[in-house]
Protein backbone atom coordinates (compact mmCIF):
# COMPACT_ATOMS: atom_id res chain seq x y z
CA UNK A 1 0.00 0.00 0.00
CA UNK A 2 2.66 2.79 1.03
CA UNK A 3 4.23 1.76 -2.36
CA UNK A 4 1.80 4.04 -4.10
CA UNK A 5 3.07 7.05 -2.11
CA UNK A 6 6.79 6.66 -3.29
CA UNK A 7 5.21 6.50 -6.94
CA UNK A 8 3.39 10.14 -6.41
CA UNK A 9 7.07 11.20 -5.59
CA UNK A 10 8.14 10.40 -8.99
CA UNK A 11 5.53 11.81 -10.88
CA UNK A 12 5.43 15.33 -8.88
CA UNK A 13 9.28 15.64 -9.07
CA UNK A 14 9.75 14.95 -12.68
CA UNK A 15 8.90 19.06 -13.02
CA UNK A 16 10.64 20.26 -9.97
CA UNK A 17 13.95 22.01 -11.29
CA UNK A 18 15.37 21.04 -7.99
CA UNK A 19 15.72 17.45 -7.22
CA UNK A 20 17.61 17.82 -4.28
CA UNK A 21 14.58 20.00 -2.38
CA UNK A 22 13.39 15.89 -1.63
CA UNK A 23 16.64 15.48 -0.24
CA UNK A 24 16.41 18.92 1.82
CA UNK A 25 13.22 18.61 3.07
CA UNK A 26 13.47 15.03 4.53
CA UNK A 27 16.27 16.38 6.36
CA UNK A 28 14.00 19.12 8.07
CA UNK A 29 11.45 16.67 8.66
CA UNK A 30 14.43 14.54 10.41
CA UNK A 31 14.94 17.59 12.68
CA UNK A 32 10.91 18.06 13.41
CA UNK A 33 10.82 14.53 14.44
CA UNK A 34 13.82 14.44 16.67
CA UNK A 35 12.26 17.85 18.49
CA UNK A 36 8.95 15.92 18.37
CA UNK A 37 10.09 12.96 19.73
CA UNK A 38 12.18 14.92 22.66
CA UNK A 39 8.92 16.52 23.61
CA UNK A 40 7.68 13.01 24.15
CA UNK A 41 4.89 13.40 21.83
CA UNK A 42 3.53 10.00 20.95
CA UNK A 43 2.08 10.50 17.30
CA UNK A 44 4.56 12.69 15.86
CA UNK A 45 3.32 12.51 12.11
CA UNK A 46 1.56 15.69 12.42
CA UNK A 47 4.06 17.57 14.25
CA UNK A 48 6.81 16.75 11.56
CA UNK A 49 3.90 17.21 8.73
CA UNK A 50 3.37 20.77 9.80
CA UNK A 51 7.15 21.56 9.99
CA UNK A 52 7.97 20.41 6.78
CA UNK A 53 5.17 22.05 4.83
CA UNK A 54 6.53 25.00 6.46
CA UNK A 55 9.56 24.71 5.29
CA UNK A 56 8.79 23.71 1.90
CA UNK A 57 6.18 26.79 1.18
CA UNK A 58 9.58 28.84 2.71
CA UNK A 59 11.84 27.72 0.64
CA UNK A 60 9.79 27.66 -2.65
CA UNK A 61 8.94 31.30 -1.36
CA UNK A 62 12.42 32.55 -0.94
CA UNK A 63 13.53 31.03 -3.91
CA UNK A 64 12.92 33.10 -6.36
CA UNK A 65 13.53 36.69 -4.39
CA UNK A 66 16.02 36.17 -1.33
CA UNK A 67 19.80 36.97 -2.04
CA UNK A 68 20.74 33.52 -1.39
CA UNK A 69 19.84 31.11 -4.46
CA UNK A 70 17.34 28.23 -3.81
CA UNK A 71 20.01 25.71 -4.07
CA UNK A 72 22.78 27.50 -1.40
CA UNK A 73 19.71 27.64 0.99
CA UNK A 74 18.41 24.42 0.37
CA UNK A 75 22.09 23.12 1.53
CA UNK A 76 22.02 25.15 4.53
CA UNK A 77 18.79 24.10 5.68
CA UNK A 78 19.52 20.68 5.44
CA UNK A 79 22.26 20.42 7.03
CA UNK A 80 21.19 22.76 9.90
CA UNK A 81 18.45 20.36 10.66
CA UNK A 82 19.54 17.09 10.21
CA UNK A 83 22.42 19.10 12.71
CA UNK A 84 19.86 20.17 15.25
CA UNK A 85 17.93 17.17 14.84
CA UNK A 86 21.00 15.03 15.61
CA UNK A 87 21.65 16.79 18.15
CA UNK A 88 18.52 17.13 20.18
CA UNK A 89 18.45 13.62 20.09
CA UNK A 90 21.39 13.34 21.67
CA UNK A 91 20.88 15.14 24.53
CA UNK A 92 17.50 14.76 25.61
CA UNK A 93 17.10 11.02 24.10
CA UNK A 94 14.82 8.60 26.18
CA UNK A 95 15.33 5.54 24.41
CA UNK A 96 18.81 3.31 25.19
CA UNK A 97 19.36 2.37 21.48
CA UNK A 98 20.05 6.40 20.42
CA UNK A 99 22.20 4.63 17.18
CA UNK A 100 19.46 2.59 16.24
CA UNK A 101 17.12 5.29 16.36
CA UNK A 102 19.09 7.43 14.29
CA UNK A 103 19.87 4.84 11.92
CA UNK A 104 15.93 4.15 11.59
CA UNK A 105 15.36 7.77 10.74
CA UNK A 106 17.68 8.12 8.85
CA UNK A 107 17.49 4.71 6.62
CA UNK A 108 14.34 3.72 6.82
CA UNK A 109 12.85 0.94 8.68
CA UNK A 110 14.25 -2.26 9.00
CA UNK A 111 11.63 -4.14 8.05
CA UNK A 112 7.86 -3.04 6.30
CA UNK A 113 6.27 -5.13 9.41
CA UNK A 114 7.56 -2.31 12.12
CA UNK A 115 4.69 0.09 11.00
CA UNK A 116 1.92 0.29 13.08
CA UNK A 117 -1.37 0.07 11.14
CA UNK A 118 -2.69 3.45 11.76
CA UNK A 119 0.61 5.02 10.38
CA UNK A 120 -0.25 2.80 7.49
CA UNK A 121 -3.85 4.63 6.98
CA UNK A 122 -2.92 7.74 7.29
CA UNK A 123 -0.49 7.67 4.26
CA UNK A 124 -2.99 5.50 2.10
CA UNK A 125 -5.82 8.40 2.54
CA UNK A 126 -2.93 10.94 2.59
CA UNK A 127 -1.32 9.82 -0.85
CA UNK A 128 -4.64 9.27 -2.00
CA UNK A 129 -5.56 12.97 -1.34
CA UNK A 130 -1.76 13.88 -3.10
CA UNK A 131 -2.72 12.09 -6.15
CA UNK A 132 -6.31 14.26 -6.60
CA UNK A 133 -4.70 17.07 -5.86
CA UNK A 134 -2.00 16.29 -8.67
CA UNK A 135 -4.57 15.28 -11.54
CA UNK A 136 -7.22 18.03 -10.51
CA UNK A 137 -3.42 20.95 -11.00
CA UNK A 138 -1.97 18.89 -14.05
CA UNK A 139 -2.33 21.17 -16.44
CA UNK A 140 -1.46 23.99 -14.39
CA UNK A 141 1.87 22.65 -12.88
CA UNK A 142 2.95 21.44 -16.36
CA UNK A 143 2.61 25.65 -17.81
CA UNK A 144 4.22 26.76 -14.70
CA UNK A 145 6.98 23.97 -14.58
CA UNK A 146 7.77 24.65 -18.56
CA UNK A 147 7.63 28.03 -18.73
CA UNK A 148 6.66 30.39 -15.51
CA UNK A 149 6.75 33.86 -16.73
CA UNK A 150 4.18 33.11 -19.73
CA UNK A 151 1.89 31.26 -17.06
CA UNK A 152 1.60 34.21 -15.18
CA UNK A 153 1.17 36.66 -18.23
CA UNK A 154 -1.83 34.47 -19.06
CA UNK A 155 -2.99 34.96 -15.80
CA UNK A 156 -2.63 32.16 -14.03
CA UNK A 157 -1.84 32.21 -9.78
CA UNK A 158 1.74 31.29 -9.74
CA UNK A 159 2.04 32.08 -6.38
CA UNK A 160 -0.35 30.02 -4.93
CA UNK A 161 0.18 26.93 -7.10
CA UNK A 162 3.88 27.06 -6.17
CA UNK A 163 2.06 27.22 -2.65
CA UNK A 164 0.46 24.01 -3.27
CA UNK A 165 3.45 22.04 -5.09
CA UNK A 166 5.39 22.67 -2.38
CA UNK A 167 2.42 20.98 -0.06
CA UNK A 168 2.38 18.41 -2.23
CA UNK A 169 6.14 17.53 -1.78
CA UNK A 170 5.92 17.87 1.65
CA UNK A 171 3.71 15.70 2.53
CA UNK A 172 5.24 12.48 -0.21
CA UNK A 173 8.67 13.25 1.53
CA UNK A 174 7.03 12.83 5.19
CA UNK A 175 5.16 9.90 3.73
CA UNK A 176 8.55 8.37 2.09
CA UNK A 177 10.27 8.96 5.19
CA UNK A 178 8.91 6.31 7.09
CA UNK A 179 9.70 4.09 3.79
CA UNK A 180 13.27 4.71 2.66
CA UNK A 181 14.33 7.02 5.68
CA UNK A 182 15.41 10.54 5.06
CA UNK A 183 18.43 9.71 3.23
CA UNK A 184 17.05 8.18 0.60
CA UNK A 185 14.12 9.65 -0.40
CA UNK A 186 15.79 11.94 -3.48
CA UNK A 187 16.54 8.14 -4.54
CA UNK A 188 13.12 7.28 -4.50
CA UNK A 189 12.08 11.01 -6.42
CA UNK A 190 14.82 10.72 -8.96
CA UNK A 191 15.08 7.92 -10.34
CA UNK A 192 11.85 6.72 -11.63
CA UNK A 193 11.61 10.91 -13.47
CA UNK A 194 14.85 10.01 -14.84
CA UNK A 195 13.85 6.54 -16.62
CA UNK A 196 10.78 7.73 -17.70
CA UNK A 197 12.46 10.39 -19.38
CA UNK A 198 14.98 8.44 -21.26
CA UNK A 199 12.50 6.59 -23.38
CA UNK A 200 9.53 9.58 -22.91
CA UNK A 201 8.86 12.29 -24.75
CA UNK A 202 5.88 13.72 -23.94
CA UNK A 203 4.95 15.07 -20.38
CA UNK A 204 1.90 13.10 -19.92
CA UNK A 205 3.76 9.79 -21.08
CA UNK A 206 6.42 10.33 -18.64
CA UNK A 207 4.58 11.05 -15.60
CA UNK A 208 2.29 8.23 -16.09
CA UNK A 209 5.53 5.85 -16.74
CA UNK A 210 7.89 7.17 -13.66
CA UNK A 211 4.23 6.34 -11.56
CA UNK A 212 3.73 2.83 -12.90
CA UNK A 213 7.92 2.18 -12.66
CA UNK A 214 8.30 3.44 -8.78
CA UNK A 215 5.19 1.70 -7.97
CA UNK A 216 6.84 -1.81 -9.33
CA UNK A 217 9.94 -0.98 -8.35
CA UNK A 218 8.71 -0.38 -4.66
CA UNK A 219 6.47 -3.37 -4.69
CA UNK A 220 9.52 -5.59 -5.75
CA UNK A 221 11.96 -4.12 -3.65
CA UNK A 222 9.57 -4.70 -0.47
CA UNK A 223 8.88 -8.80 -1.78
CA UNK A 224 12.70 -9.00 -2.22
CA UNK A 225 13.32 -7.22 1.00
CA UNK A 226 10.63 -9.44 2.71
CA UNK A 227 12.21 -12.75 1.21
CA UNK A 228 15.81 -11.80 1.57
CA UNK A 229 15.71 -10.12 5.25
CA UNK A 230 17.51 -6.85 3.80
CA UNK A 231 16.17 -3.60 4.74
CA UNK A 232 13.19 -2.44 3.09
CA UNK A 233 14.81 1.38 2.02
CA UNK A 234 17.69 0.12 0.10
CA UNK A 235 16.67 -2.57 -1.47
CA UNK A 236 13.80 -0.37 -3.00
CA UNK A 237 16.66 2.22 -3.83
CA UNK A 238 18.75 -0.65 -5.60
CA UNK A 239 16.05 -2.38 -7.11
CA UNK A 240 15.46 1.37 -8.93
CA UNK A 241 18.76 1.89 -10.37
CA UNK A 242 19.05 -1.66 -11.79
CA UNK A 243 15.48 -0.70 -13.48
CA UNK A 244 17.00 2.84 -14.24
CA UNK A 245 19.82 1.10 -15.56
CA UNK A 246 17.38 -1.32 -18.31
CA UNK A 247 15.51 2.00 -19.23
CA UNK A 248 18.81 3.86 -19.90
CA UNK A 249 20.01 1.30 -22.48
CA UNK A 250 16.10 1.10 -23.59
CA UNK A 251 16.49 4.74 -24.40
CA UNK A 252 19.44 4.00 -26.36
CA UNK A 253 18.46 1.33 -28.41
CA UNK A 254 15.05 3.07 -29.13
CA UNK A 255 16.92 6.53 -30.11
CA UNK B 1 -12.31 49.46 -26.00
CA UNK B 2 -9.31 48.37 -24.39
CA UNK B 3 -6.19 50.62 -24.34
CA UNK B 4 -2.65 50.68 -22.27
CA UNK B 5 -1.39 53.62 -21.17
CA UNK B 6 2.30 54.23 -19.97
CA UNK B 7 2.56 57.06 -17.63
CA UNK B 8 6.34 58.73 -16.75
CA UNK B 9 7.74 55.12 -17.07
CA UNK B 10 11.34 54.62 -15.45
CA UNK B 11 13.10 50.98 -16.15
CA UNK B 12 16.07 49.79 -15.42
CA UNK B 13 17.85 46.67 -13.99
CA UNK B 14 18.07 47.11 -10.25
CA UNK B 15 19.27 50.38 -9.39
CA UNK B 16 20.66 51.30 -12.97
CA UNK B 17 17.83 53.24 -14.48
CA UNK B 18 17.94 53.03 -18.51
CA UNK B 19 14.95 55.20 -19.67
CA UNK B 20 13.44 57.32 -17.96
CA UNK B 21 9.84 59.83 -17.93
CA UNK B 22 8.35 57.02 -20.93
CA UNK B 23 4.80 58.26 -21.48
CA UNK B 24 2.59 56.42 -23.97
CA UNK B 25 -0.58 54.98 -24.92
CA UNK B 26 -1.84 52.25 -27.37
CA UNK B 27 -5.04 51.81 -28.73
CA UNK B 28 -7.22 48.74 -29.61
CA UNK B 29 -6.00 47.61 -32.78
CA UNK B 30 -2.81 49.46 -32.78
CA UNK B 31 0.16 47.79 -34.58
CA UNK B 32 3.50 49.46 -32.13
CA UNK B 33 6.64 48.59 -33.13
CA UNK B 34 9.32 49.19 -30.46
CA UNK B 35 12.90 49.21 -32.00
CA UNK B 36 15.82 49.49 -30.07
CA UNK B 37 19.30 48.20 -29.81
CA UNK B 38 20.35 45.81 -27.48
CA UNK B 39 20.53 46.79 -24.14
CA UNK B 40 18.34 50.00 -24.48
CA UNK B 41 15.45 48.26 -22.55
CA UNK B 42 12.95 47.05 -25.10
CA UNK B 43 12.45 43.53 -23.09
CA UNK B 44 12.39 45.32 -19.84
CA UNK B 45 9.29 47.84 -21.17
CA UNK B 46 7.70 44.91 -22.32
CA UNK B 47 7.86 42.91 -19.30
CA UNK B 48 6.93 45.77 -17.11
CA UNK B 49 3.65 46.56 -19.51
CA UNK B 50 3.03 42.62 -18.90
CA UNK B 51 3.48 43.05 -14.89
CA UNK B 52 6.51 40.28 -15.10
CA UNK B 53 8.26 43.20 -13.12
CA UNK B 54 7.46 46.62 -11.52
CA UNK B 55 8.72 49.61 -12.86
CA UNK B 56 10.88 52.51 -10.88
CA UNK B 57 8.85 54.71 -10.89
CA UNK B 58 5.38 55.88 -13.16
CA UNK B 59 2.56 53.63 -13.55
CA UNK B 60 1.17 51.52 -16.19
CA UNK B 61 -2.88 51.16 -16.67
CA UNK B 62 -4.41 48.46 -18.68
CA UNK B 63 -7.70 49.90 -19.57
CA UNK B 64 -10.35 47.36 -20.11
CA UNK B 65 -8.12 44.63 -20.44
CA UNK B 66 -8.09 41.67 -17.93
CA UNK B 67 -4.45 39.79 -17.84
CA UNK B 68 -6.04 36.66 -19.22
CA UNK B 69 -6.74 38.62 -22.75
CA UNK B 70 -2.88 39.51 -23.74
CA UNK B 71 -1.20 36.30 -25.64
CA UNK B 72 2.91 36.66 -25.18
CA UNK B 73 5.87 35.33 -27.21
CA UNK B 74 9.09 35.49 -24.95
CA UNK B 75 12.03 36.00 -26.29
CA UNK B 76 14.06 32.10 -26.81
CA UNK B 77 15.60 31.14 -23.65
CA UNK B 78 17.24 27.87 -22.53
CA UNK B 79 14.05 25.29 -20.99
CA UNK B 80 15.31 23.17 -18.99
CA UNK B 81 17.59 20.59 -21.30
CA UNK B 82 15.64 17.55 -21.10
CA UNK B 83 11.99 18.97 -20.06
CA UNK B 84 9.88 16.12 -21.32
CA UNK B 85 6.71 17.68 -22.90
CA UNK B 86 5.19 17.33 -26.57
CA UNK B 87 4.63 20.54 -29.03
CA UNK B 88 1.02 19.83 -28.43
CA UNK B 89 1.17 20.07 -24.96
CA UNK B 90 2.86 23.15 -25.35
CA UNK B 91 0.52 25.17 -27.45
CA UNK B 92 -2.02 23.93 -25.10
CA UNK B 93 -1.19 25.64 -22.02
CA UNK B 94 -1.96 28.71 -23.83
CA UNK B 95 -5.15 28.63 -22.75
CA UNK B 96 -4.35 28.07 -19.04
CA UNK B 97 -4.83 31.46 -18.57
CA UNK B 98 -8.75 31.29 -19.50
CA UNK B 99 -9.00 28.04 -17.88
CA UNK B 100 -9.90 29.23 -14.22
CA UNK B 101 -10.14 26.41 -11.64
CA UNK B 102 -11.24 24.16 -14.70
CA UNK B 103 -8.58 21.37 -14.37
CA UNK B 104 -8.89 20.28 -17.88
CA UNK B 105 -9.06 21.69 -21.78
CA UNK B 106 -12.13 21.42 -23.25
CA UNK B 107 -12.35 19.96 -26.93
CA UNK B 108 -12.99 23.00 -28.14
CA UNK B 109 -10.26 24.56 -27.13
CA UNK B 110 -7.93 20.82 -28.23
CA UNK B 111 -9.92 22.56 -31.85
CA UNK B 112 -8.08 25.98 -31.49
CA UNK B 113 -4.89 24.71 -30.89
CA UNK B 114 -4.65 22.39 -33.72
CA UNK B 115 -5.89 25.38 -35.64
CA UNK B 116 -2.85 27.45 -34.17
CA UNK B 117 -0.61 24.58 -34.72
CA UNK B 118 -1.75 24.62 -38.40
CA UNK B 119 -1.39 28.16 -38.69
CA UNK B 120 1.94 28.30 -38.06
CA UNK B 121 3.00 25.50 -39.78
CA UNK B 122 3.85 23.08 -37.18
CA UNK B 123 0.72 20.54 -36.75
CA UNK B 124 2.94 17.52 -38.23
CA UNK B 125 5.38 18.37 -35.38
CA UNK B 126 2.26 17.77 -32.48
CA UNK B 127 3.90 14.82 -31.00
CA UNK B 128 7.20 15.50 -31.48
CA UNK B 129 9.47 16.44 -28.71
CA UNK B 130 10.02 20.12 -28.02
CA UNK B 131 13.86 19.90 -27.03
CA UNK B 132 13.98 17.94 -30.43
CA UNK B 133 12.96 21.21 -32.70
CA UNK B 134 15.13 22.74 -34.63
CA UNK B 135 15.46 26.69 -32.85
CA UNK B 136 12.87 28.17 -35.53
CA UNK B 137 10.23 25.32 -34.72
CA UNK B 138 10.74 25.94 -30.87
CA UNK B 139 9.51 29.73 -32.07
CA UNK B 140 6.63 29.12 -33.91
CA UNK B 141 5.51 26.31 -31.09
CA UNK B 142 5.82 29.34 -28.94
CA UNK B 143 3.84 31.69 -31.01
CA UNK B 144 1.04 28.89 -31.38
CA UNK B 145 0.93 29.12 -28.25
CA UNK B 146 0.55 32.71 -28.02
CA UNK B 147 -2.33 32.21 -30.37
CA UNK B 148 -3.73 30.36 -27.95
CA UNK B 149 -3.78 32.71 -25.26
CA UNK B 150 -4.38 36.10 -27.14
CA UNK B 151 -8.04 37.80 -26.53
CA UNK B 152 -7.03 41.21 -27.18
CA UNK B 153 -3.38 42.35 -27.75
CA UNK B 154 -0.52 39.94 -28.82
CA UNK B 155 2.98 40.95 -27.23
CA UNK B 156 5.88 39.85 -29.18
CA UNK B 157 9.33 39.79 -28.41
CA UNK B 158 11.88 39.56 -31.19
CA UNK B 159 9.66 36.98 -32.94
CA UNK B 160 11.28 36.45 -35.93
CA UNK B 161 14.74 35.84 -34.37
CA UNK B 162 16.14 31.99 -35.87
CA UNK B 163 13.53 32.15 -38.46
CA UNK B 164 14.46 32.11 -42.35
CA UNK B 165 12.96 35.13 -44.20
CA UNK B 166 9.82 32.46 -45.56
CA UNK B 167 8.87 31.64 -42.26
CA UNK B 168 9.11 35.02 -40.72
CA UNK B 169 7.28 36.55 -43.46
CA UNK B 170 4.57 33.48 -42.62
CA UNK B 171 4.73 34.52 -38.89
CA UNK B 172 3.86 38.39 -40.08
CA UNK B 173 1.39 37.07 -42.28
CA UNK B 174 -0.45 35.75 -39.23
CA UNK B 175 -0.17 38.52 -36.81
CA UNK B 176 -1.26 40.80 -39.63
CA UNK B 177 -4.36 38.78 -39.89
CA UNK B 178 -5.14 39.45 -36.53
CA UNK B 179 -4.13 42.67 -36.19
CA UNK B 180 -6.93 43.11 -39.07
CA UNK B 181 -9.40 41.39 -36.78
CA UNK B 182 -8.93 44.06 -34.09
CA UNK B 183 -5.98 42.34 -32.11
CA UNK B 184 -3.82 45.13 -30.90
CA UNK B 185 -0.10 44.23 -31.46
CA UNK B 186 2.95 45.09 -29.92
CA UNK B 187 6.42 44.07 -31.46
CA UNK B 188 9.74 44.07 -30.58
CA UNK B 189 12.46 44.35 -32.33
CA UNK B 190 16.37 44.67 -32.88
CA UNK B 191 17.60 47.19 -35.26
CA UNK B 192 19.27 44.48 -37.46
CA UNK B 193 16.34 42.58 -38.36
CA UNK B 194 13.97 45.83 -39.12
CA UNK B 195 14.49 45.83 -42.80
CA UNK B 196 13.92 42.34 -43.39
CA UNK B 197 10.50 41.89 -41.69
CA UNK B 198 8.82 45.49 -41.66
CA UNK B 199 5.52 44.94 -42.75
CA UNK B 200 5.92 45.18 -45.90
CA UNK B 201 2.72 44.69 -46.77
CA UNK B 202 1.31 47.99 -44.15
CA UNK B 203 2.58 51.55 -43.83
CA UNK B 204 0.24 52.19 -41.06
CA UNK B 205 1.72 50.72 -37.94
CA UNK B 206 3.50 53.35 -35.43
CA UNK B 207 7.31 53.21 -34.93
CA UNK B 208 7.94 53.73 -31.29
CA UNK B 209 11.74 55.00 -31.42
CA UNK B 210 13.15 53.47 -28.22
CA UNK B 211 16.39 54.43 -26.93
CA UNK B 212 17.85 54.41 -30.42
CA UNK B 213 17.98 56.33 -33.60
CA UNK B 214 15.65 54.64 -36.11
CA UNK B 215 13.15 56.97 -37.34
CA UNK B 216 10.22 55.25 -39.44
CA UNK B 217 10.77 53.80 -42.34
Amino acid sequence: MIAMCSSLLGVILVLKNFSFIGDGLSHVAFGAMAAASVMNINNDMPVVLGVTVLCAVLLLRTGNKSSIKGDASLAMLSGGSLAVGYMLMNIFSTSANLSGDVCTTLFGSVSILTLEPSEVWLSVILSISVMGIFAFFYNKIFAITFDEEFAQVSGLNVERCNVITALIVAVVIVLAMKLVGSLLISALVIFPALSAMRVFKSFKSVAICSLIFSTVCALAGMIISILAGTPVGSTIVITDMAAFGIFYFAGKVLA
Amino acid sequence: MHKIICENLSLGYGDKVIVENLSFSVNAGDYLCIVGENGSGKSTLIKTILGLRSPIEGRIILDGLAKNEIGYLPQQKDFQRDFPASVREIVLSGFQGSCGFRPFYSRREKELAFEAMRKTNIHELAKRCYRELSGGQQQRVLLARALCAVKKVLVLDEPVTGLDPEASLKMYDVVNELNHQGVTVINVLAVPFCPLCFNRRRNDCNVFVFAGSYSRP
